[in-house]
């Protein structure tokens, strides 16, 4: 396919994965041996072009190949430093899931084939319109789970953040930033531009995984304090916000709104490019952090900010663009979700508009959340004095690592400040993928209502926010200039104790306490105590530790489990290893198929 | 013509605040300090030295003026909601970074404290601004206007609105601005480092935010037209009774600060979880035509 959608989706991969592969040299270089960097950037290179065929191709058996080594293929890069133990059972979590998911997509296109007879993606989307609904509804779910699975929707998110950090950081820069976004091309292309979106509860579906993603995602990422498992439950969170875009337009489309779905298409896709470049900046920077200091553990990092300043200036960049802050580019596309809730809100008639607000308020509520979240790991990651003699002997990172950094970073503000022109874009991409015709419609940041609905104009202009931002920066330093008062350099306040040190700082742990406090009820956290000393009054050493109850491991994939390997110990039974018995299972099948055989 | 009410509101936000203290302590039945006091504090801090922690980093120093910038760049987006609450969380994100640079742990506590109460206040003040926008189609809550009373929807929106600026503001219950009190205290703990001219400028900054959601929910509260088409007296009176609407609003913050006790953090959890089913009513009553 060579439609804007496809388009689109391959200079997303391309922004991100070529920074990260400039950054992969100076990573790679002294970690690992010649041999084993000639390998990992064969794989690598293998895994792009694998991903850039899955938005490519025109056919579904073609889909289904390329994903199928987009998915092997990372496979083999989460397991990398194979000689880690976690990274073998984050790889076996990750290729269970993923097939699991695979198997519900080839279930979905058998569906699609047997319908109409065909496996070109424009022969389906023409045939399409004749499936019978309680069909077309089975195909919509297998899609959802399937897709849903690579995306990281919750509660089928378990593998990503095992796999994700797990993986070598420029490796993680493209797994987070772009092969999850695969995932969103899939629903777009098959759910929304084949099957053509009838009934309203495909979308109110997808806006309530979105909900359930964002809070789940963004929870649990500010209880973390390994960095990049930080990142990767964040990214749960983002693929949430571009679920609300993309189940919005479904929405909207289902109720024949075609400009507001035009338009929730473009806030989702926004996201998803925005997403594609901050959470690709944020994975190098966090790599850069844990090869000059040896760990990903926030409570071991701290006053980074003095001997890594570009990989902490980049870092602060990407942390503000996914906190939404004005004037970059997550805020952008925020406030453009927000908007097509509220405008949409406002043309849908009736008691649905409840039904959006909720959906708006929990927007809202994650965006507050990630703005903590990233609060957290910034400041604790870079901030204050160091927390470990080995954060004091960080240094900073070769140049083409910080070249692929200050590149994303570059790209964040001017995603954020161009935004008038890339909504122009997207409106293309929307329109095309929804079948809308958006040329008489005209969409910019500064005037989102121009046609075809009057009235109700609301203006915003990222790019002259960041001049009065600027303008009142350079008033508030003018002022302080005039004043000319003598600044001295003292120590932090401490009560009179003169021995200030790291260990006084707040921790990652305790400044999630009051968020761990409010969210008990889904967080279920426990302590654990252990005391050793001679007696009960005479106590020599203690250890404290806090934990949080893992709710969809526990409760769903555990029993899960428990049934599969149980039932496989049942299945054992007819498995005598006498090759007679074989034979005769083989001659069975053969009858049986043969009977069979009139029924299809 | 833009900048006059913008430099108006500069100008006066400082005496916003000492109207409030003043108000508080009248009716503790004490004389308390001047109306002005705000004044004097700000040209006292902008004529001392200053001390600044050595273990700061550069984020210490620019953060007062990213504070003060978006507050002042609030003044030029009280037309859209949206975009108000996003610039304020820019003043906060570098608040809160500015607190945990110095490796206090009473600017750790501020910072967390911050972050956890302006999460959980963003989705009532977004729902809160979704029951108006369903009134006239647009986020722009000063634009509401129909009579000099707000309706059901927009009348309990504005008391959610209310709560979030109770947190906005840090005033009681949910934070303190009269203590130093570690225990306690959010706003205060976070600017505990900062003295001489870059305190000046994040007070300030405080003052001008809290003049814009005085001005917003006096709005919504007790809508008011602009003063198209209208000359002389009939212009004058408008200009009192904008006034004496801000100081409404302020008179019951003060009223509130002296009849509630501070709140328990985590309590802020049911403070919010009352706002919320408040926006949410307000909603309710938008959609059925209330």
């Amino acid at each position: 396919m060579s439609d804007p959608l496809s388009l689109f989706f391959l200079a997303t991969i391309l922004i991100v994965t070529i920074p990260s592969f400039v950054y992969s040299i100076g990573y790679l270089k002294k970690e690992y041996s010649p041999k084993k960097i000639l390998l990992g950037q064969i794989l690598t290179f293998l895994f792009v072009l694998s991903m850039l065929a899955v938005v490519t191709v025109s056919n579904m058996l073609a889909f289904l190949i390329a994903w199928e080594i987009m998915s092997l293929v990372s496979y083999f890069l989460v397991v990398f430093d194979s000689e880690h133990e976690k990274s073998i059972q984050a790889g076996t979590i990750y290729v269970v899931m993923t097939h699991a998911g695979t198997a519900f997509l080839v279930a979905a296109f058998l569906l699609l084939y047997q319908h109409t007879h065909s496996f070109d993606f424009n022969l389906v989307k023409v045939a399409s319109q004749t499936i019978p609904v309680h069909t077309r509804n089975i195909i919509f779910i297998f899609l959802l789970i399937g897709f849903g699975t690579k995306a990281g929707i919750v509660p089928l998110h378990i593998w990503l953040p095992y796999a994700h950090p797990q993986a070598p950081s420029h490796i993680s820069s493209m797994m987070s930033g772009v092969m999850i976004k695969t995932a969103i091309y899939g629903l777009i292309r098959f759910i929304i531009y084949l099957l053509g979106v009838n009934d309203t509860w495909w979308g109110t579906l997808v806006l309530i995984l979105a909900i359930i993603s964002c809070l789940v995602g963004i929870i649990y990422a500010l209880m973390e304090k390994d960095i990049k498992k930080l990142l990767a439950y964040s990214s749960v969170e983002n693929i949430g916000i571009i679920l609300f875009g993309v189940g919005l337009s479904m929405y909207f489309m289902s109720k024949n709104m075609s400009y507001w779905a035009v338009f929730a298409l473009i806030a989702g896709l926004y996201h998803l490019i925005n997403h594609a470049i901050f959470k690709g900046l944020l994975f190098l920077c966090a790599g850069s952090v844990y090869k000059a200091a040896g760990t990903r553990n926030m409570e071991k990092l701290g006053g980074l900010i003095r001997t890594m300043p570009i990989t902490a200036a980049c870092f602060l960049i990407g942390a503000m663009g996914i906190s939404a802050l004005p004037p970059l580019n997550g805020f952008v596309s925020e406030w453009l979700t927000l908007q097509a809730f509220f405008m949409g809100a406002w043309h849908t008639p009736g008691t649905d508009k409840l039904f959006l607000g909720f959906c708006a308020a929990m927007l809202a509520l994650t965006s507050g959340l990630a703005a903590a979240c990233f609060v957290k790991a910034f400041g604790i990651t870079f901030l204050a004095k160091p927390r470990s003699s080995y954060a004091e002997k960080a240094i900073e990172s070769p140049v083409s690592m910080r070249f692929g950094m200050l590149f994303l970073a570059g790209l964040t503000i001017i995603f954020g400040l161009g935004a008038a022109v890339i909504i122009n874009i997207l409106s293309r991409v929307a329109g095309a993928s929804l079948g809308i015709d958006t040329s008489a419609m005209v969409f910019s940041v500064n005037n989102i209502t121009i046609h075809p609905l009057a009235g109700n104009a609301m203006s915003l202009s990222p790019l002259t926010m960041a001049l009065i931002l600027v303008l009142c920066g350079l008033l508030g330093w003018i002022i302080y200039k005039v004043y000319r008062k003598r600044a001295i350099s003292y120590n932090t306040w401490d009560c009179g104790y003169y021995r200030l040190d790291a260990r006084h700082e707040y921790t990652a742990t305790g400044f999630s306490k009051p968020l761990r406090i409010a969210f008990s009820f889904f967080l279920r956290p426990y302590r654990t105590t252990k005391k050793s000393g001679e007696s009960f009054y005479h106590i020599k050493s203690m250890t404290y530790e806090t934990h949080t109850t893992p709710v969809f491991k526990k409760y769903i994939y555990k029993p899960v489990l428990a049934i599969t390997f149980k039932s496989a110990k049942f299945m054992r039974r007819i498995q005598p290893g006498s090759i007679h018995v074989y034979l005769a299972y083989i001659a069975i099948t053969i009858f049986v198929l043969i009977i069979l055989i009139r029924k299809f | 013509m833009r900048f006059l009410p913008v430099l108006l509101i500069i100008i006066l936000a400082p005496l916003l605040g000492g109207l409030i203290t003043k108000i508080k302590n009248n009716l503790r039945m004490r004389q308390g300090q001047s109306i002005f006091q705000p004044y004097y504090n700000l040209v006292k801090y902008f004529n001392k030295e200053e001390v600044v922690s050595g273990t700061s980093s550069w984020i210490f120093k620019m953060a007062p003026f990213a504070i003060f910038a978006s507050s002042l760049a609030a003044l030029f987006y009280m037309r859209e909601f949206l975009a108000l609450i996003f610039i304020f969380a820019l003043g906060r994100f570098f608040l809160s970074l500015a607190a945990l640079d110095t490796g206090s742990t009473f600017g750790g506590m501020g910072s967390s404290r911050e972050m956890f109460i302006s999460s959980l206040s963003e989705p009532v003040a977004c729902l809160a601004c979704f029951a108006v926008s369903l009134q006239n189609g647009s986020t722009d809550l000063l634009a509401w206007k129909s009579l000099p009373l707000a309706n059901t929807s927009a009348l309990i929106a504005g008391v959610a609105l209310f709560l979030v600026m109770i947190a906005e503001t840090s005033r009681i219950p949910i934070d303190n601005q009269e203590t130093h009190l570690e225990l306690t205290m959010i706003h205060e703990a976070m600017i505990l480092e900062y003295s001489g001219r870059s305190l000046a400028l994040i007070e300030a900054a405080s003052y001008i935010r809290q003049m814009i959601w005085l001005l917003i929910i006096a709005q919504v509260l007790l809508p008011l037209t602009d003063p198209v088409g209208i000359s002389g007296s009939q212009w004058l009176l408008w200009s009192c009774w904008y006034a004496a609407r801000i100081v409404i609003v302020a008179a019951v913050i003060a009223l509130l600060e002296i009849a509630v006790a501070k709140m328990r953090l985590f309590r802020a959890v049911d403070f919010f979880g009352f706002g919320f089913v408040l926006a949410a009513i307000a909603v309710l009553c938008a959609v059925l035509g209330y």
